[in-house]
């Protein structure tokens, strides 16, 4: 029994010294990988680096100063708000090194060492250049006005608001440190490769999270990496393999909608929205192209998927004076009143913009016919979008923030599920499951985009 | 309460068609620039939502966008001799207020005058003699040229995504369009849009005739369209609710979708609305302006707001009443002819005939605001004056622009207004009839006119403006030449019944039932300050840093619906102030 105990004893000992250097030991940052020989000056850089890491849409609250932190970040766990990152030395990151910067950025730790939730997208951010991260660091502590702005403390239960515990999370989740060597490639595809994957973090929304929260790949060598997502309850859709959203896009198509919002085949919406205004649009026209030249060389994307390309030519009457193509097309266009629930409501709060044929006009009324919104496996994003509509950002080329008007004050929630769920199967589309009443009464009270 | 603002570069009255165009043009200057709008603020979502919008009992009937003639509006009098009363129930025509003016309520029409409108005194007198010309008649020329025009419509055009069918492209006739059109430089930027029965039923009649139908150009996109400014529109679905109220589906060319988002990037452009301007100020010598007064209704107090440069973009009588209100011009008086502000108020002379088919349908509920089929064998430069009596034109155009169940419903004269048989005879006709119309003319002359009335005031305490206004027989010969030619063609499309409305000898100016909002003329442009307010650049002859946009510049009214010409000279103007004025500031004639 006393060897038992003692046994135990030495155990728990072990336990709890184990724990103790676990939370105490200390954390190491990265050291630098190399820089580029023909690398940009900072100063010259670290605004476009802003663009593209897009530090704006998460670190600026809406109506806030911008960087000034404070923007509510729903996580499974619970709401992180994200940090005031002007160089304010209280309540910003003023007198911040480089090298702590960088330990931000690339190893999700505070100048003090303290771990940064993943929602801070570091996990991404490892793969960015010294010249990127060097720029980075310029713009924010030497081009930005230090904002005085204390942000509310996380809303997190225990134990996930105890921070030592992200150390074992970031044994599973982190990739390795450093960059490809495309981030300077002349290859458009490579460079694209770089954008995507580093600083443009899109897989941190556009990839699933296995249930410890950990990203499903960080390369397009990853199976799972960028196949689709699920951010404030929103599908952010898969952006290659069989349900790509883009899909028979060309290479153009990406690059308008991620300049100015909008194509001849979709609208932005969601959360993506703020990507689009405040790091997308920005980009320069080759970038630009490399991401998209990169995201349509992904398996599953390219013109050669057999989707139709664009909106039909020829005047809207034409158009739509043409044989119906679908059974969909067909019932609406037939105005037989007996048609089902779900068709006459289309017709009489959809048509006069989205049309029999769902094809909408290009970069003015998104398809339908093809959407990844209509059919995202999560319907929050369509049942958002009927309710409370949606605006289109205003960006320099297309400055117009197109605005569809919600439908709240005229449909009941089973006809919205109704709607729904006649759209998710109109036309080519071929989502599964109904919607149900249930899931738009619970969203009926939310504020639209 | 009052205060005094900082000063700005620009300061805009009214934020329609020409403020948001000079809005824009100037702000690329990077002037600092303030417009300043009566009404409210306007977006095609929330205020021109669907369903909300259509709704003709609050928009068609009751007036939803236009403004209150309790807030704002003139007296009206047919003679010298007449006491003019208050236009206290809106009628025979519909200002409208609110950020994008009436530029969001019109139906979209959009035209070129033909070359010899710009120079009509000098056309008549060259073609036909002087004494062709009334003597009570005060037509001018306008001191601008089709040619040199040209680019400026074009540009117009363009940024406004007209869909329309060429008629003579540089010195080109092109089959399908209108022959008599002004050269034009390209086709319009979008096809024509789809044309209903009727229309197409009086184009093969009218073709027959040996006349030249074409597709009424129409500020109606027939498909995507994207401007200059990146700003867009969505192809239109033909739902019939254009005039009088805002688009739902971002399809009808208005400063909203054409210029204001992009506008509103500008970081130099402000505008505030509910802020009526009172006044121009003059500098103590009367050769500048300083800036205006305007009336903050948020904080309720006077704002005085300096510029260096003022644009009167408000709608065309109310920049007249500013600039009689201002001491902008000497005040026109009509028994000596002297003076210039006020002077050559003119309108539109329109007429009708309705037709009743009982065999043909014609689908009213499908339709655009400039649907029609139109022909222009009878325009300005057609008719020889001398032989027909009459100086004036117009353009006839067959087509329906909306089915509205109120308003939309032809029924034959005789029908009582209510009751079973007003029932039985809507039921009949409805999508059986359609009208051929002449949109004519209207010369200007020495009676007809804008003062400051001597009785009443508006609730900010200033003068009415005071309109004299009433048919004349030129004008009405003219509309009754044209029903000639029109019940002619009806004939010949054969409905089985049909009815004509014309002004007829002895017609009278009644100024309750809707005729157009076509009012222009009063701060017309010209080639001298004895007869002119202001310069061909629409400068004020007085005040080299006024600028005066919109209808009130026209001599005497064209023929067709003003929208292009207005828009057109605001390109014009802005152009002249950017490239002659801003570089050396004075008077530009």
């Amino acid at each position: 029994m006393k060897t038992f105990l003692r046994i135990l004893g030495a155990l728990v000992i072990v336990g709890v010294v184990a724990l103790l250097v676990f939370i105490f030991w200390p954390v190491s940052r990265s050291a630098p990988t190399q820089v580029a020989a023909n690398a940009p000056e900072p100063a010259e850089h670290g605004e476009y680096a802003m663009r593209l890491a897009d530090c704006a849409a998460c670190h600026t609250a809406e109506g806030g100063e911008p960087f000034a932190g404070g923007r509510p970040i729903e996580s499974p766990v619970g709401t992180i708000y994200s940090a005031n990152i002007t160089p304010d030395p209280e309540t910003g990151i003023g007198g911040w090194t480089l090298a702590e910067f960088r330990g931000a950025l690339i190893d999700g730790l505070d100048e003090e060492g303290h771990h940064l939730y993943p929602a801070m997208p570091y996990t991404n951010y490892r793969g960015l250049t010294e010249t990127d991260i060097a720029g980075l660091y310029h713009y924010f502590i030497e081009d930005l006005e230090p904002v005085r702005n204390e942000v509310p403390a996380n809303d997190l239960p225990f134990p996930f608001d105890q921070r030592w515990g992200l150390r074992a999370w970031k044994w599973v989740a982190m990739p390795d440190v450093g960059f490809a060597s495309g981030a300077t490639s002349d290859d458009p595809i490579e460079r694209g490769a770089y954008l995507v994957e580093g600083p443009g973090h899109c897989g941190a929304c556009h990839s699933p999270r296995n249930t410890l929260f950990v990203q499903d790949g960080y390369t397009a060598s990853d199976a799972g990496f960028l196949t689709g997502g699920v951010i404030a309850g929103w599908t952010a859709p898969a952006l290659r393999g069989e349900d790509s959203a883009i899909a028979g896009w060309t290479a153009e198509e990406v690059a308008q909608i991620l300049g100015t919002g909008r194509n001849a085949h979709a609208a932005i919406n969601g959360e993506m929205a703020l990507v689009v205004e405040d790091s997308t649009q920005y980009l320069t026209a080759d970038d630009l192209m490399a991401v998209s030249q990169y995201l349509v060389g992904l398996d599953g994307n390219g013109a050669n998927r057999g989707q139709e390309q664009g909106t039909p030519s020829g005047g809207l009457a034409e158009r739509l004076l043409d044989d119906p193509a679908t059974q969909t097309e067909r019932i609406l266009a037939s105005a037989d009143p007996g048609m089902p629930e779900g068709a006459r409501l289309y017709l009489d709060n959809c048509g006069a913009c989205h049309f029999v044929d769902g094809k909408g006009a290009d970069e003015v009324f998104p398809e339908l016919d093809g959407s990844s919104i209509v059919q995202a496996g999560e319907p929050t994003g369509l049942i958002s979008m009927i309710l409370h509509g949606g605006a289109l950002p205003s960006t320099e080329a297309r400055p117009y923030a197109l605005r569809m008007p919600g439908f709240a004050d005229r449909l009941s929630d089973d006809e919205v599920a109704t709607l729904a769920s006649f759209l998710r199967t109109a036309w080519n589309n071929e989502a599964s499951g109904t919607v149900e009443a249930g899931a738009v009464a619970d969203m009926r009270s939310e504020e639209g985009g | 309460m009052a205060r005094t603002d900082t000063k700005r570069d620009v300061v805009i009255v009214g934020l329609g068609w020409t403020g948001a165009i000079a809005g824009i043009e100037l702000a690329k200057e990077g002037l600092d620039i303030l417009a300043l709008e009566r009404g409210p603020d306007r977006s095609t979502v929330p205020d021109f939502k669907y369903p909300d919008v259509i709704d003709e009992l609050r928009f068609g009937i009751r007036y939803g966008y236009m403004q209150r003639p309790k807030k704002s509006t003139l007296t009206i009098r047919r003679s010298l001799d007449e006491e003019a009363m208050p236009y206290r129930r809106l009628g025979s025509f519909l200002p409208g207020d609110g950020v994008g003016g009436a530029g969001i309520h019109w139906n979209g029409q959009t035209w070129r005058p033909q070359a010899q409108e710009y120079r009509l005194r000098t056309y008549v007198e060259e073609t036909f003699g002087a004494d062709a010309i009334p003597e009570d008649m005060t037509i001018q020329d306008w001191g601008v040229t089709a040619e040199e025009l040209e680019p400026y419509y074009d540009r117009f055009e363009y940024m406004a995504g007209i869909s329309g069918q060429a008629g003579v492209v540089n010195g080109e006739t092109i089959e399908g369009g209108n022959p008599f059109e002004p050269n034009r430089s390209r086709d319009y930027p979008l096809p024509p849009l789809a044309q209903q029965p009727d229309s197409l039923h009086f184009a093969d009649v009218a073709r027959q005739m040996g006349y030249h139908p074409f597709p009424r150009p129409a500020a109606n996109a027939s498909a995507p369209h994207v401007n200059e400014y990146g700003m867009q529109l969505g192809p239109c679905n033909y739902c019939g609710f254009c005039a009088r109220y805002g688009c739902l589906n971002y399809s009808k060319s208005s400063p909203q979708t054409c210029v204001l988002d992009a506008l509103k990037r500008y970081e130099n452009f402000n505008y505030r609305v509910n802020s009526e301007v009172l006044r121009v100020n003059l500098a103590e010598d009367g050769q500048t302006a300083t800036g205006v007064t305007y009336w903050d209704a948020e904080a309720e107090e006077e704002v005085t707001q300096p510029a260096d440069i003022v644009i009167l973009a408000a709608y065309s009588i109310h920049n007249v009443h500013l600039m009689l209100l201002s001491g902008i011009g000497e005040p026109y008086n009509p028994q000596t002819g002297t003076g210039t502000t006020g002077k050559n108020y003119s309108y539109q002379m329109n007429g009708g005939t309705t037709m009743f088919f009982n065999d043909r349908q014609f689908n009213p509920f499908v339709a655009a605001g400039s649907s029609g089929m139109s022909i222009n064998d009878f325009g300005m430069e057609q008719i020889d004056y001398a032989a027909e009596g009459f100086i004036g034109g117009s353009y006839m155009t067959c087509g329906h622009s909306n089915g509205q169940p109120i308003r939309g419903i032809a029924v034959p004269e005789g029908t009582p207004n209510w009751g079973a048989d007003w029932k039985q005879a809507v039921g009949e006709h409805y999508g059986h009839s359609t009208s051929l119309g002449s949109h004519g003319s209207n010369m200007s002359y020495r009676d007809c006119y804008l003062d400051l009335d001597p009785t009443y005031t508006d609730p900010h305490g200033r003068p009415l403006l005071r309109l004299t206004f009433d048919w004349k027989d030129n004008d009405i010969r003219m509309t009754q030449f044209m029903r000639q030619r029109i019940e002619e063609i009806v004939e010949a499309m054969e409905p089985d019944s049909w009815q004509s409305s014309y002004k007829e000898d002895g017609a009278t100016y009644d100024v309750r039932p809707y005729q157009t909002t076509h009012n222009v003329g009063g701060a017309i442009m010209g080639e001298s300050p004895q007869t002119s307010s202001i310069n061909r650049f629409q400068q004020a002859w007085g005040q080299h840093n006024v600028f005066v946009l919109g209808a009130s510049s026209f001599p005497q009214n064209i023929q067709y619906n003003p929208t292009g010409a207005v828009g057109a000279l605001a390109y014009w103007t802005t152009d002249a102030i950017v490239n002659q004025y801003l570089p050396n500031p004075g008077p530009l004639v």
